[in-house]
């Protein structure tokens, strides 16, 4: 049994499908954060996955941007997220749904 | 240089005393100001005589010179200038504007003596004299059109200058809406000669490098049928102004002006512009179709008798003169109509001597007998006011076209221009000739002859009547007939006699005895393009002539018998109420625009403009407010919905994509 390229797909198919389906019905932030990480590493695979297939390094060269923009992403997202912690502390703790109130 | 090409100077002098009193006018005050305003329209008539006679010095080929100080309006292939055309038509015109212009000034002076906006009366009498002098010498349209309306909105000012009396303010503003109707008329005439022939400059400079062609250079190549409609709405244009059938009710109106207006704007000049016009356009007349011009001759003849019967019921001193102008204005436009284009410009030279005579004399009488204008409460006046008679006989025998006077020569031109088109013309023309000698006469009458009424008390005086609210204070000696009429000083008096003098010799210019002295129609010759020739056997003429006189006398007899013979009280059934009243036209006018018109007005501004053009401007406003308001809901805030939100479209846009590709 050969493990070829449809494997990785139907993996990276199954984690966006994971990340995206957490990031719906899930109300913790630090929580949906992560299905957002799960979500964009789900691509980041499909990427490498065609690279590979296709034998073309566009694909892997996307992937670094993917992470650098991550990177920066994860760094305002906690920022925002720390700050809510900070504020809120109601009976069901901290939700997404606090920010409903940052709405012009 | 040129002299020619100073002719810029004609209008600019009048403007330059225009500007200085608008300024300083105030300060120079009465007389002062009236005499700077007198010296710059002088100075205008002065320029004008050089002009004049340099113009004569010239071959006759040669006379016609355009003088182009600045493009106006660089538009594209659209490209007015200001320019000036000098040729023998519009030097006359600008002559005998100048020239009565500035004997009226200087009668002003003592007329408006003692007025409070002594100032500002200058001040619109030099704008007057600038746009009139635009006007004539403008070498396109559009220039014309600037100084066309710019007369008329002095003719406004001037109409309302008492406008704390209702009755001028209303009759401005009706002399301002109705001459509206015909400038519509111009402006559509301009737009369609642009259309069909790409200029609108009267006569090109192709003599000149890189010149241009004119419309009339151009007239042949026009159809008939573009020919004819710009003539009719020429001639729309030229019956505002002119105050032809049907819009000629703002004149008799426009008599609530001073007296000096009267004569110099509603009689001499601006009222003349209308058929100036139609003359300066004789090489499109000449193209359009026959009926076109007999359509105009028979306007002007309708005109000229319609207002002829309404002068004989009227007892105003000045609305029986502004009915003769109207009355005249027909005859200039019937010769118009008839291709006399000579006579036409003759009649209105002649025309403007003794109408704006007579309105000045009617002004020194209103003048003498403190702010009386009612006939029946004048008479006997030629003892007190020897001169303002005089003058007066003079400027009657001429319109009544008694020989030798001058009215008679020219409106013997009109009449044989009038029978070479329509035997029928010819006949209402003598018909009106007959009318004139006789309300002419009867106004001589009972101005001048019979008993001194205005020593009587006023029956029944009307306040309202009075012209001059500066002298209201006079007035109650009138009413108790304690004030003896007074000769008027001599800066009235001098106009006075100058254009009796003109009256008396104007039919000079163009006597029909020999071809020599036939000095106006060869002059004007050059301007006119080529038209047609209409000649008449000599005996004919002579014989028209004899009849016209005739009938001239005719009238002068039939007023002899009536108002000199009798007393004006005996001649109440010679006054049809209907003619007072100048056949209702005005009133079934008002009733007409103060009924339907009004209706059909309110229909349009509350149901039209408010439901309809309104309601939609207003519809698509709540629209969109109203579809903001539901779309503002989708934004919640929660971060759950715009994932779902994300994800549907997602889903979407997958589907959408596998059916694409045939999944």
């Amino acid at each position: 049994m050969t493990v070829d390229g449809s494997w990785y797909l139907i993996l990276a198919a199954v984690l966006f499908s994971i990340g995206a389906i957490g990031l719906l019905i899930r109300r913790n932030v630090l929580v949906m954060f992560m299905c957002v990480e799960l979500m964009l590493n789900a691509v980041n695979l499909t990427f490498v996955t065609f690279a590979r297939m296709l034998d073309d390094i566009g694909g892997q060269v996307v992937v670094f941007f993917v992470l650098v923009v991550a990177a920066a992403e994860v760094v305002v997202g906690l920022g925002i997220i720390v700050s809510i912690f900070r504020r809120r502390t109601g009976d069901q703790g901290t939700t997404a749904d606090d920010l409903h109130l940052l709405k012009g | 240089m040129e002299i020619l090409d100073a002719v810029w100077l004609i209008p600019a002098l009048p403007l330059a005393g225009f500007l200085t009193l608008l300024i300083a006018g105030r300060k120079l005050g009465d007389p002062f100001a009236g005499w700077l305003a007198t010296s710059a329209i002088g100075g205008a008539f002065v320029a004008t005589v050089v002009v004049f006679g340099r113009l004569l010095n010239m071959g006759e080929e040669e006379r016609r010179h355009i003088t182009t100080l600045f493009t106006w309006v660089p538009a594209g292939g659209f490209s007015v200038d200001v320019a000036f055309l000098v040729d023998p038509l519009s030097i006359t015109m600008a002559l005998f504007v100048t020239g009565i212009g500035t004997l009226i000034h200087l009668y002003s002076i003592g007329y408006m003596h003692g007025d409070e906006r002594f100032s500002k009366f200058f001040v619109y009498l030099n704008l007057f004299a600038f746009s009139m002098l635009m006007l004539v010498l403008a070498d396109n349209f559009l220039l014309s059109f600037l100084g066309w309306e710019g007369v008329g909105a002095c003719s406004y000012f001037l109409i309302s200058f008492w406008f704390t009396r209702e009755s001028a303010a209303v009759a401005g503003k009706k002399a301002f809406v109705t001459n509206r109707i015909g400038d519509f008329g111009f402006m559509i005439a301009m737009f369609l000669l642009f259309a069909s022939v790409g200029t609108l400059d009267y006569w090109g400079t192709a003599s000149v490098a890189n010149g241009s062609i004119g419309v009339f250079e151009q007239a042949e190549r026009l159809s008939t049928y573009t020919a004819s409609a710009v003539v009719l709405l020429l001639f729309l244009g030229a019956a505002g102004k002119s105050a032809q059938l049907p819009l000629y009710l703002w004149l008799p109106d426009a008599m609530e002006g001073p007296t000096p207006v009267s004569a110099l704007i509603h009689a001499a000049t601006m009222v003349t512009a209308g058929v100036f016009l139609l003359v300066r356009c004789a090489p499109l007349l000449e193209q359009a179709d026959p009926n076109v011009t007999l359509f105009i001759a028979g306007v002007g003849a309708l005109t000229a008798l319609f207002a002829a019967t309404v002068a004989c019921a009227q007892d105003d001193i000045k609305k029986v003169l502004a009915y003769s102008t109207v009355s005249q204005l027909g005859y200039m436009v019937l010769a118009v109509g008839s291709g006399a284009y000579v006579a036409a410009i003759f009649h209105m030279v002649t025309h403007a001597f003794f109408k704006a005579l007579l309105f000045l004399g009617a002004g020194s009488v209103i003048h003498g007998l403190h702010d009386e204008q009612d006939m029946k409460r004048m008479g006997s006046l030629r003892k007190w006011m020897p001169i303002t008679w005089a003058t007066f006989l003079v400027g009657w025998l001429a319109i009544s076209g008694v020989p030798p006077f001058s009215g008679f020569w020219s409106k013997d031109e009109v009449l044989a221009g009038a029978f070479d088109k329509s035997p029928a013309l010819w006949a209402i023309g003598v018909l009106v000739a007959l009318l004139t000698a006789y309300y002419m006469s009867r106004q001589v009458f009972l101005v001048f002859y019979g008993h001194e009424r205005w020593r009587q008390p006023a029956a029944g005086a009307d306040p309202a009547d009075a012209a001059d609210p500066a002298d209201a204070a006079d007035q109650g000696h009138t009413a108790h007939g304690s004030a003896e009429p007074h000769e008027s000083p001599w800066v009235m008096t001098l106009p006075l006699i100058a254009l009796a003098g003109l009256a008396a010799v104007g039919g000079m210019l163009n006597l029909p005895l020999f071809k020599a002295t036939l000095f106006l129609e060869h002059w004007l010759e050059p301007s006119l393009g080529e038209v047609e020739h209409h000649v008449l056997a000599t005996g004919t003429k002579i014989a028209l002539a004899i009849v016209a006189t005739i009938a001239a006398l005719a009238g002068v007899g039939l007023a002899y018998v009536t108002w000199y013979r009798k007393k004006p009280a005996e001649n109440a059934n010679l006054e049809p109420d209907i003619l007072k009243k100048a056949w209702t036209y005005d009133a079934a006018i008002a009733a007409f625009v103060g009924g339907p018109g009004r209706a059909a007005a309110a229909w349009s501004a509350f149901t039209v403009d408010k439901g309809v053009i309104d309601g939609a401007v207003n519809g698509v406003a709540t629209l969109v407010r109203q579809g903001g308001g539901q779309l503002r809901k989708v934004q919640t805030g929660y971060v759950r919905n715009y994932a779902l939100g994300l994800a549907a479209g997602v889903v979407l846009l997958l589907a959408w994509t596998l059916v694409r590709v045939g999944l």
